[in-house]
């Protein structure tokens, strides 16, 4: 097996597997800024998008100020393409939090990019439950993390699917933040190999990130059928 | 007289968009009494839902009083709020049209959803649940999910949650338009033994007189945000007085389609000089019967029977006939004031030329 990659993909071996270049710390780069950033996104866009649906004029908490402001910090944040979120949050990333660049540097940008897109998904999940579920809840007496209770439990199924969606779009935006130096299969894919001309590295790094996206896809669908009982 | 478990008093709500209010209700008093089924009934858009809406202040008023078992949710501007609020719903159970049960959560689950701050210990609330669903007869669908069941069902459901909290007042809000004939009589026969069993106090929703006739002893009729007539069902449905309530029972009766379709028969598009198209109605055991054969014995008008209904209301009959009187022209007027000397009431439908 290794000889075959040795004589085929003579590139591909030379990265090797370990090291500052090696694939599995590519893959394990790319992995790690996912998740980070995704948590860190996905919770920021979960209380955004939640808000935004309570506070708007048909919910529960209604509260005009609220709703308003959030509304346009979203949607300032979602105008903003990455590759310039990238250069803009870069400083702060450096001079704040002290993250070099590398995976670490990258989160920040990630977070702030999944963030919006995050909530107007989470926003359109919520916006499916019916206002008659929220007044039975109101109704038997459920008070304020009752009521957000039924919406998110209600919604999971739906706010998996959009879940699935978003660390699908963040995969890919991990691989536009590595072609800036901060790892990952992005880095692989674009720096060493399509700038060295080594095609069988941007291949493989393409397969790489398609296997990833999928294997998301494939997690996301079987839960969202599994817990949806509409 | 018991004293009113429900007063409200000068409730008005309005709305106001961008250019135009909208008085959806207008200073409305309403009472009732403890072990009432109240039935309010009016068109879509007559205010009846948000008027009962502000009993658990689903619907915040603009205006007026509201007291429920003692609490005084509003007096004006100063409302129940928070912990006191969510704790006098406890004493107020609610169903909807449309169930809202909750999807993502099993039969039982839904009814445990009211119970999560009552009084009842966290370990006995799974029991206290499935006794309730005993109560309404769906014990055997304890696990299943809402999409699985009904829609009688999924109403049983909602009625256990309501009544988890052991609520004084039930609210129904057009709790059996969703259903079918057969279900509706099933939810209200439900409705109605939960009321002798339990005692409680329910308040009905609905554009069906058929639903009022079912199973409320009173009545309250709503038009343009105001209630126009009220009274025990007996009383209005033997005596409505506004055209509107006499329209809604009409259909409920089957009476007014009746009317057409024999105003269009050959019977009456003939009728001669000495006959005359009236409908009897009457009140209570003083039947029709005998006093038509009473006014043919003594004055020889004859009563041609088109059509009849008796409703049975409160143990009460309500009778109405729709007859041809045919006689000499001042027997007929002598036997129009006899039937009313017997309490029937007379309403000339069609004279004959």
């Amino acid at each position: 097996m290794l000889n075959l990659i040795k004589e085929y993909l003579p590139n591909v071996y030379n990265f090797g597997w370990t090291g500052d270049y090696g694939w599995g710390t590519a893959i394990w780069q790319t992995i790690y800024m996912t998740f980070w950033s995704g948590l860190i996104g996905g919770i920021m866009g979960l209380v955004a998008g939640v808000t935004l649906v309570i506070t708007d004029e048909n919910g529960f908490a209604k509260n005009k100020p609220v709703f308003f402001i959030l509304d346009k910090i979203v949607s300032l944040f979602r105008a903003i393409p990455f590759i310039i979120m990238l250069v803009i949050a870069l400083p702060i990333s450096r001079n704040v939090f002290h993250a070099g660049i590398g995976p670490n540097g990258a989160l920040l940008p990630l977070a702030l990019s999944l963030f919006p897109f995050y909530a107007r998904q989470v926003q359109a999940a919520l916006a499916e439950i019916s206002p008659g579920l929220i007044e039975a809840g109101l109704a038997a007496g459920g008070n304020f993390w009752d009521l957000i209770g039924i919406y998110l439990k209600e919604s999971r199924s739906e706010l998996i699917r959009v879940s699935t969606v978003s660390i699908i779009s963040l995969i890919g935006l991990t691989a536009m933040a590595g072609a800036i130096g901060s790892g990952g299969i992005g880095n692989m894919a674009v720096v060493l190999g399509y700038q060295r001309y080594y095609w069988d590295v941007m291949w493989l790094g393409t397969f790489i990130i398609l296997l990833m996206i999928f294997i998301v896809q494939f997690i996301g669908d079987t839960l969202a059928k599994r817990l949806n009982h509409q | 007289m018991s004293e009113p478990i429900i007063k409200i008093k000068d409730l008005s709500v309005v709305y106001k968009q961008k250019k135009q209010t909208i008085v959806a209700v207008d200073d409305v008093d309403l009472e009732v009494e403890a072990g009432d089924i109240y039935g309010i009934v009016g068109y879509s858009g007559a205010g009846k839902s948000t008027l009962v809406r502000t009993i658990n202040l689903l619907q915040v008023p603009t205006a007026g009083f509201i007291e429920v078992d003692g609490h005084v949710l509003s007096d004006n501007k100063q409302l129940y709020k928070g912990r006191l609020l969510r704790q006098a719903r406890h004493d107020i159970g609610m169903i909807f049209q449309h169930f809202n049960l909750l999807a993502e959560s099993t039969v039982v689950k839904n009814v445990e959803f009211a119970l999560r701050h009552s009084d009842v210990n966290k370990n006995d609330r799974n029991k206290r649940a499935l006794e309730l669903l005993e109560l309404v007869g769906l014990s055997d669908r304890a696990n299943n999910y809402p999409s699985q069941l009904s829609g009688g069902q999924k109403q049983r459901v909602a009625i256990a949650r309501a009544l988890a909290n052991d609520p004084k007042v039930l609210i129904s809000d057009e709790a059996t338009s969703a259903l079918d004939p057969k279900t509706t009589r099933q939810i209200l026969d439900l409705l109605k033994e939960l009321n002798q069993k339990l005692g409680i106090t329910i308040v009905i929703i609905t554009h069906e007189m058929q639903v009022v006739k079912e199973i409320a002893n009173k009545v309250a009729v709503v038009q343009d945000g105001k209630i126009i007539e009220r009274g025990s069902t007996v009383e209005i449905f033997s005596n409505p007085k506004e055209p509107l309530t006499k329209e809604f029972i009409g259909v409920a009766t089957g009476i007014n389609e009746a009317i057409e379709t024999i105003k269009n028969s050959k019977t009456v598009q003939n009728l001669s000089k000495n006959q005359i198209l009236v409908e009897l109605a009457y009140k209570g055991q003083s039947t029709g019967e005998p006093v038509i054969n009473n006014v043919y014995d003594k004055y020889k008008v004859s009563a041609n029977i088109l059509f009849g209904n008796v409703e049975i209301l409160n143990e009460t009959p309500i009778g109405s006939l729709i007859v041809v009187l045919d006689g000499t022209a001042p027997n007929i007027k002598k036997a129009i004031k006899e039937f009313q000397e017997n309490k029937v009431t007379v309403n000339v439908l069609k004279e004959g030329e």
